[in-house]
């Protein structure tokens, strides 16, 4: 709708924006929402106006001292079905547009930047690919399809940016996601809109929008010196994980290398795609999610690892792209099963960077 | 009366809806929990309550035939049913509670990831389960607790009733025409007999051979 | 040519019958173990009223709140409690038992002709149940309270607070049970006691409506109790189902608790929608245009009401199919209330209307409803629900829809049968005053919480950014105004006990077997069991009555 006219629509979102009846369209889905959202006042306007009409037109005209004798009628079925099918036809008309929008919100591009964040009592928590960590804010660039993936740590939460149109609830136990694209840079609200216990009001923050230089810059100076996938292979090597999973031939585990997206058997021979909520399974319900062709011996990790710690692994596994990058992992971490009980002193940490931009991960 | 029940279905419907979605995602885990129950007694038990609904159903012909002390001999016949049945479902429980098998904070996985350390796990031939896969047996206890304790529960407010309708039955009040509390209340005896008799397969006869 | 169809007797002659169900006994005692359905109503109604105002006082103190962006005027753990209590109150102990404790119990028997409802004990105890499970709420909010928000959200509920859910749970327990006994009593009475000649499709739509309810009593309420049941064995043994360590599933209770929930609304309005079928039927002297169109629309929303649960949901994760579903559902659930809306309207037509108060409080449920349905589609859809979805758009919708739409129903029912229940007429202009108030009042405490909504304020905050603070204020200042259109009626209704003027048995020349009977009605209600020989709303047979009515004092 914003292509019919794109001056009235200016003129309508600024306006309603202004006197802060509206808020700010700073994604591009907003605009897609707000036409739904018009029609269906245009629309609850027009019913409204009708019965409005309705009532008070038969209220003067029938009213007692004009119209003294009431006509009895029983009823048209001609009527009936004009307010049954006009009324079921828009609604029907509004689903659909309805649909499309919602699974446009939730079914990500291929190619979105990925930010995790856990919220939990009562802050968020994001966490950048590059191991840029934030409270309560959340740093994006113009016209770059980010994804964020979401868990908390303790009740449900909702993660909330009116600005861009965009809410999901975030669950504990499982990930949910959500992805848009912002348009304009700005400062926006962040909320918590899923009551959360006694500081569910202060559960709010700031979503920056920064051109994609100032978000450069941005990254640059907020790192914390390792990316999430260093801190996963930190973890992964403290808490002995290649001492399974390891390139060799008599490996306990899986290889890791190139799992992330692949297609997997399990021994119950069910098929499955192993992406980011099959791995946080996979280390907290293992003995639930075997590989085909190995024993159930994996231990669990609940409660050994937090869902930061989660977040980093999935990250450190996403990465993964070849055998070569596991032995790096075994090797500078000195893990082979040879050496097991010596764990590797932790701090200890590869020298390569991973790579910047999302590896391939299929070989 | 009817109504009633449909609540009734409601209630216990929903559990069932519960158990059954657990029971899809944790297979083995309630395969280990279900064996931990004993057949032998559960089995008695539904013989016993079905023969009481049995004895229910004559107790609501003889009062329909106005024949007084063996619709006060059914009644009471029923009740004493009842009160077996609930005595077997405490020695159960009793059971459980010993083996660290009621869920909270003294729940014990030792059964179950350790088998051989149980004699009635070794006797289903039941092998050691993960340590997970384990800590879902949990949840297939408390659902056993949560369904047979709702039914015991339903089954002691009837006998409540049962105990009434002796007395007044003694009196000669439904044995001259008035029948309707003893046929209303012998649907609701059937019911929780019925209800029962999903519970029994639904958990004492996960995975047997 | 008069502008007002009221018809009272000549006051100088005119006596309340001294033979009526008030004054048949007499004693506390006979008031607390009466079996008489409309002692019970009665008993019902000052009950109810008494947790409105509770219910009422607690809206206050978030609106008090809100008047600043900070959390000023209480800690959050109270502000927590205190929006909590308001929602259980208001819901359970009061909106699922108005009309259908109150009025529903009245005069549902007396409109088919019978004497009493079909289990009168089971009546009583219906009363009784709701009362304790009323004063347990109100015992756990007296210790304590609960934070939990009147959805009881797990995990939070299950492990997250130390505040009274399970007392609070419990109390929400026992008053679930009034509802079922209410809702059976009712579907056996209207199938069973009948007067003679009182076929389904002469039954006055009040009765359809409340049988709709009914089945949604009996079917729905239940599976609250069972999650209920689950979460307090959650808190207090840890078993495990709601909790994703131990390999329970959170989203499982939500589906729980929605199931009876959703279907609960309908639980709501229903019984209300029946009581502007009635009012608007009197006050324009005609016959409900579409009587069938609407009957099978109370029965149409009640079924279609159990299949929309999950559109509560649509955020939280559940697959996106499941979604369509839901949602296309819900726009099938919005038809029936849009046709009684325009069935009501065109009763309208060729009618002649009168304003007395029960009207006015109708058409004010008429366009707050349609405002609240249509807003209601907005939340069906599942792409605009993103968006507004457990922001003030939600709250802004289910109050328009509860209480400008079924709280105004209730006053116009209220207005409507006071004559018939006590004897008395009100002060008509101060009562079309108070209606005038409450419906500016309404509108202006919760049309800004739409726009509140769209810009995205969330839900149960204690503190909100400063640019919302204006549209804040207007919401107070309009609660204000709608406390004092609250309040009048009680005056002004205390007030016409004593002084009102006699009302006779027919004030408003209505057709219901109801009226055809003194006021205050006899405990047997009728002194010859009525006979059924005409249609619903048969305003021609009325004309006749009057040419045969002698105005009967005893």
């Amino acid at each position: 709708m914003s292509q019919i006219s794109p001056v009235l629509w200016q003129f309508l979102v600024k306006w309603l924006t202004n006197f802060a009846l509206f808020p700010p369209e700073a994604s591009k889905i907003a605009p897609q929402m707000d036409a739904l959202y018009f029609f269906i006042v245009l629309v609850s306007l027009i019913g409204l106006t009708i019965v409005v009409l309705l009532v008070a037109s038969f209220s003067i005209l029938y009213n007692k001292e004009r119209h003294p004798n009431a006509v009895q009628i029983e009823g048209s079925t001609l009527l009936e079905a004009t307010w049954t099918i006009i009324p079921l036809g828009l609604f029907l008309v509004m689903f659909v547009w309805g649909a499309l929008i919602y699974f446009r919100v939730f079914t990500p591009p291929a190619n979105a930047m990925n930010i995790y964040v856990v919220g939990k009592q009562w802050m968020w928590k994001a966490e950048h690919e590059g191991g840029q960590h934030e409270i309560n804010s959340l740093h994006v660039p113009t016209g770059r399809a980010v994804q964020l993936t979401l868990i908390s740590q303790d009740v449900f939460h909702s993660f909330s940016v009116p600005a861009f149109r965009v809410k999901r609830e975030v669950i504990p136990g499982r990930y949910t996601t959500v992805w848009f694209e912002a348009t304009v840079p700005g400062t926006y609200h962040l909320f918590c809109s899923q009551y959360c216990g006694t500081s569910h009001s202060q559960m709010i923050g700031d979503v920056v929008v920064m051109s994609p230089e100032d978000f450069k810059k941005w990254l640059a100076s907020s790192t914390s010196g390792a990316s999430l996938a260093q801190d996963g292979e930190r973890l992964f090597a403290s808490l002995s994980c290649a001492a399974c999973h390891n390139t060799r031939p008599d490996a306990r585990g899986p290889s890791l290398a190139g799992v992330y997206g692949s297609k997997l058997t399990l021994a119950t021979g069910q098929a499955v795609t192993a992406d980011d909520a099959y791995l946080r399974e996979a280390i907290l319900n293992p003995s639930q999610h075997i590989t085909q062709g190995y024993a159930p011996i994996m231990p669990t990790y609940q409660g050994q690892v937090s869902e930061e710690g989660v977040i980093a692994l999935v990250e450190y596994i996403k990465h993964l792209d070849s055998d070569y990058r596991v032995q790096q992992t075994t090797t500078t971490t000195d893990l082979l099963p040879e050496s097991e009980g010596h764990a590797a002193p932790a701090g200890q940490q590869t020298v390569t960077q991973p790579p910047t931009t999302k590896g391939k991960v299929n070989p | 009366m009817w109504l009633f029940l449909l609540t009734e279905v409601m209630f216990f419907g929903g559990l069932f809806t519960v158990y059954m979605i657990y029971r899809n995602w944790y297979y083995p885990a309630f395969v280990a929990g279900s064996h931990q129950l004993s057949i032998p007694m559960g089995g008695l038990n539904s013989v016993l309550l079905i023969t009481s609904s049995f004895t229910m159903a004559l107790a609501v012909w003889f009062a329909e035939a106005r024949k007084k002390s063996a619709l006060v001999l059914c009644l009471i016949l029923t009740f004493v049913l009842g009160v077996v049945f609930l005595g077997i479902k405490g020695l159960e429980y009793k059971e459980k509670f010993e083996k660290h098998h009621f869920p909270g904070t003294h729940y014990s996985l030792q059964s179950f990831i350790n088998p051989a350390s149980d004699p009635v796990a070794v006797a289903a031939g039941d092998k050691a389960l993960p340590q997970d896969t384990a800590q879902r047996t949990e949840l297939f206890f408390s659902l056993y607790f949560a369904m047979t304790g709702m039914h015991a529960m339903h089954m002691i407010v009837g006998m409540g009733i049962l105990a009434f309708m002796i007395f007044r039955a003694r009196a000669g009040a439904y044995t001259a025409g008035h029948t309707q509390f003893v046929e209303y209340f012998g649907y609701y005896w059937h019911f929780v007999d019925i209800v029962w008799i999903f519970l029994f397969p639904l958990l004492y006869l996960i995975n047997r051979h | 040519m008069s502008s007002t169809i009221v018809s009272l007797p000549d006051q100088s002659t005119a006596r309340i019958p001294k033979d009526n169900y008030l004054t048949r006994e007499n004693g506390i005692l006979s008031w607390l173990l009466t079996r008489d359905h409309k002692r019970i109503g009665i008993l019902y109604l000052i009950s109810m009223t008494f947790f409105f105002f509770i219910g009422g006082a607690l809206a206050g103190l978030i609106r008090l709140e809100l008047l600043t962006p900070q959390s000023d005027l209480m800690a959050a753990d109270t502000y927590n409690k205190v929006f909590t209590m308001h929602g259980v109150i208001m819901i359970f102990f009061f909106l699922v038992p108005s009309v259908p404790g109150a009025l529903g119990n009245f005069f549902l028997p007396m409109m088919i002709g019978a004497k009493d409802l079909a289990l009168p004990k089971m009546n009583l105890a219906s009363w009784y149940l709701y009362m304790a499970g009323g004063l347990l709420a109100l015992w756990a909010m007296i210790t304590g309270g609960v934070d939990t928000g009147w959805t009881f959200t797990t995990p939070l509920s299950t492990h997250y607070v130390n505040t009274n859910v399970i007392t609070t749970g419990l109390a929400i327990f026992i008053a679930g049970f009034s509802s079922i006994f209410t809702g059976l009593n009712f579907i056996v009475t209207i199938h069973k006691m009948r007067a003679p000649g009182m076929t389904w499709f002469r039954m006055p739509l009040f009765v359809w409506a409340n049988y709709a309810a009914s089945i949604l009593m009996v079917l729905g309420t239940p599976v609250l109790a069972i999650a209920i049941v689950l979460v307090a064995l959650e808190r207090t043994f840890g078993i495990g189902v709601f909790d994703p360590t131990k390999g329970g599933d959170p989203l499982l209770f939500q589906h729980l608790f929605w199931f009876y929930s959703h279907p609960a609304v309908y639980i709501m309005i229903l019984p209300g929608m029946g009581v502007i079928s009635e009012v608007i039927s009197t006050f324009s002297r005609k016959r409900v245009f579409g009587y069938t169109a609407v009957a099978f629309s109370s029965v149409a929303i009640a079924v279609f009401g159990f299949f929309v649960w999950a559109h509560h949901m649509f955020i939280m994760g559940i697959s996106n199919y499941a979604v369509l579903v839901f949602s296309l559902l819900t726009m099938l659930v919005a038809v029936p209330s849009a046709i009684k809306i325009f069935n009501w309207a065109f009763t309208l037509y060729k009618g002649s209307i009168t304003f007395e108060t029960p009207m006015l409080y109708a058409f004010g449920f008429m366009g707050l409803f349609t405002i609240g349905g249509m807003t209601g589609v907005f939340l069906g859809v599942s792409g605009t629900d993103i968006h507004l979805t457990e922001t003030y758009f939600i709250v802004a919708h289910f109050h328009f829809v509860m209480v400008g739409g079924m709280l105004m129903a209730f006053l116009a029912g209220i207005h409507f049968w006071w004559p018939k229940m006590t004897g008395r007429m009100y002060p008509e202009k101060i009562s079309q005053l108070a209606a005038v108030v409450t419906f500016i009042g309404f509108n202006l405490t919760f049309f800004p919480q739409f726009i509140l909504g769209t810009l995205g304020m969330p839900r149960r905050y204690a503190s909100y950014p400063p640019e919302f603070q204006i549209l804040n204020v207007f919401s107070t200042a309009g609660a204000t105004i709608l406390g004092v259109g609250y309040l009048l009626p009680v005056l002004y209704l205390v007030w016409s006990l004593k002084y009102g003027k006699i009302a006779g048995n027919n004030p408003w020349q209505a057709t219901g077997l109801e009226w055809q009977t003194q006021s205050p009605p006899l405990t047997e209600n009728f002194a010859t069991p009525p006979i059924m020989d005409h249609e619903a709303y048969d305003y021609e047979w009325l004309e006749n009555q009057k040419e045969k009515e002698v105005a009967s004092v005893r």
